[in-house]
């Protein structure tokens, strides 16, 4: 996983894609079907665990089940004596909480910064793309370790900081997209009826880019999930005693031999989420790709 | 073609002043007074002033931010609060240690990758084309600490021990002095890259075994091997150096969580332990150092792009 975006999701759609076709045809690839299953199993652990741990194990997420490292209870205890599936079961709610306001900020915000750079054009397009060069020298775990380092590893600065860097990323799609469909004739028209230009960004240029946005949006929840994870795994993000997926990762992996589980279950939890979304996301930019193809032929 | 690449020496070096201030005013967002949150709440308002005079909080910002990068130009990276010394100091070896990583890094990832791209792209379609891109694509999904957690499990704990999963080493001594301990970090490391450029290949590929010249060359009866050697990849140097350079860049920033991973000596864990210790001058020169590799690696990147722009390179010439 790295901040360069991967070849064809740059390529924005040269016809107009409604997003509900864009699905069907993404759906005809098996790698979305299978991408979809597994975000779906994650997505469903994280949002019913924390009700169903207490209830399968008998236990929270913080008393002391055992002794430390004994198999007690299905997946044994932690370092601490503390029942290890409960956590695994518990730790997911809030990564994926923070991964998707994470991204909603990062695309909402990149997607508005793309368009208007893109429609508008000229001094502020310039302006506003030399201001993105600046955020784009750093590498976006970096700019959030300096964050953290100033402000302390608060909840809300962890999406605000990912939020924030994927903007511009996300703008510079947006921006390419929207200066392919910008000659439009029904651009044209709307712009003669003078119709504002905030109505013309958002009933005009935003419905037909929906295709690039979709690709991006698979792209940034599953680098939104990848920093916030590490960056909990730093000892940086979600803080103990809380039961997080990467944290649990940190806390059991000096115990590896003895307790395998405690790292074991949440790196396939966040193996299987990173590689669904990105499934999903590659299937959509395989499906934008051949509309594009079509449009051209 | 030479006014091109000196307008974009100068973007670089612009954004890199940008970079530079926008790390000095991370600083000013502290909360809270550095002098007060050194010697703790108990410290009377002469001491405060005292250590306010002698971290210069004392003057006013502009001439602060002038100080600071007067001292980076002169190599002077501050003071570290939780050693008390030279930032310098702590950095030295480290930064060796990094490059030491990134460079067997991408002197592996890259031949693996432009390799496994091509043979993709020369089997499109194909049971090998498929299992590569199906792999490369999970692969690249995975966050760098799952990759590396995973090697761990396989290599060195659960499955087989083979490779040592904790570099240790004793102050003085080069990481390179045990090579075992180098395999696992780079290996993690070549893993997250590879796919990328694999994809970037097979993709840039695809493209150039469709065109025109392609086909001409073997409408005349060219045998494959030279169509490839002479024809193809050629015109994919361009494109696939750019991505090259920008995986590099990003190896950059990704060492951080690799290192701490392995326990590796290098500045990446020293960043996590700053973070940590809150120690905010180690911070901002691991950032600037890490942004200022990432602007150069690029600048690199963009300079190949327009040495292998055909088109670039005649307008120069007229």
């Amino acid at each position: 996983m790295t901040a360069v975006e991967l070849p064809q999701t740059v390529t924005p759609p040269a016809a107009p894609a409604k997003p509900a076709g864009l699905f069907r045809t993404a759906w005809t690839f098996p790698q979305a079907k299978v991408g979809a299953a597994l975000t779906l199993v994650v997505v469903l652990i994280a949002l019913l665990g924390p009700w169903l741990g207490p209830v399968l194990t008998g236990h929270t997420t913080t008393d002391f089940a055992g002794k430390p490292f004994k198999p007690d209870g299905i997946a044994g205890t932690d370092g601490l004596g503390r029942d290890v599936l409960t956590r695994f079961l518990a730790g997911g709610t809030t990564l994926l909480l923070y991964a998707v306001l994470a991204t909603a900020l990062g695309i909402v915000l990149g997607a508005l910064l793309g368009m208007v750079a893109g429609y508008g054009g000229g001094r502020l397009d310039s302006f506003l793309m030399r201001g993105n060069d600046v955020l784009l020298s750093f590498p976006q775990l970096v700019i959030a370790l300096l964050a953290i380092a100033v402000i302390g590893p608060e909840g809300w600065l962890l999406v605000l900081v990912i939020g924030l860097t994927h903007a511009p990323r996300t703008a510079r799609v947006t921006r390419q997209a929207t200066v392919a469909v910008r000659g439009n004739d029904y651009i044209r028209a709307a712009e003669m009826y003078a119709v504002p230009r905030g109505q013309i960004l958002l009933r005009e240029i935003l419905p037909n880019i929906t295709g690039p946005l979709m690709v991006e949006l698979g792209l940034r929840l599953t680098y939104s999930i990848g920093y916030i994870a590490s960056l909990s795994f730093l000892g940086l993000g979600i803080q103990p005693p809380a039961a997080d997926w990467g944290l649990m990762i940190n806390e059991n992996r000096i115990a590896l031999v003895v307790q395998p589980w405690g790292v074991l279950l949440p790196v396939l939890a966040i193996a299987a989420l990173t590689v669904g979304t990105n499934l999903v996301a590659d299937s959509l930019a395989s499906a934008a790709a051949g509309r594009k193809r079509e449009a051209r032929a | 073609m030479t006014r091109l690449i000196l307008r974009r020496l100068l973007v670089s070096l612009a954004v890199l002043w940008l970079v530079s201030l926008l790390v000095f005013v991370a600083t000013l967002l502290l909360p809270g007074d550095p002098a007060r949150a050194i010697l703790g709440q108990q410290a009377t308002p002469e001491r405060i002033a005292a250590l306010q005079h002698q971290l210069h909080l004392d003057l006013p910002v502009w001439q602060r931010y002038l100080d600071w990068l007067g001292g980076l130009l002169t190599g002077d990276l501050g003071t570290s609060t939780s050693t008390q010394g030279p930032v310098t100091a702590l950095l030295g070896d480290r930064i060796s240690a990094s490059l030491a990583l990134l460079i067997l890094a991408a002197v592996l990832a890259t031949p693996l990758g432009i390799g496994l791209g091509t043979w993709s792209a020369i089997r499109r379609d194909r049971v090998t084309d498929q299992v590569i891109s199906g792999i490369s694509l999970v692969i690249a999904a995975l966050p760098e600490f799952v990759i590396g957690v995973a090697l761990v499990v396989l290599l060195s704990t659960t499955v087989f021990k083979i490779f040592p999963s904790v570099t240790l080493t004793t102050p003085g001594e080069p990481v390179w002095s045990q090579p075992a301990q180098l395999v696992l970090p780079v290996a993690t490391l070549v893993l997250v890259v590879t796919p990328y450029i694999t994809r970037m290949m097979r993709a840039t590929m695809n493209e150039v075994l469709d065109s025109g010249y392609v086909e001409m060359a073997r409408l005349k009866g060219m045998p494959e091997r030279l169509v490839l050697t002479r024809h193809a990849l050629p015109h994919a140097v361009g494109p696939v150096a750019q991505v090259v350079a920008l995986q590099l860049a990003w190896l950059a920033g990704g060492v951080v969580v690799v290192e701490f991973l392995f326990r590796y000596p290098g500045i990446g864990q020293a960043l996590i332990d700053a973070v940590s210790k809150r120690d905010v001058a180690v911070v901002q020169a691991i950032t600037l150092l890490i942004a200022a590799v990432y602007i150069v690696v690029n600048l690199l990147a963009d300079v190949v792009g327009i040495l292998a722009n055909p088109k670039l390179r005649t307008e120069a010439g007229r």
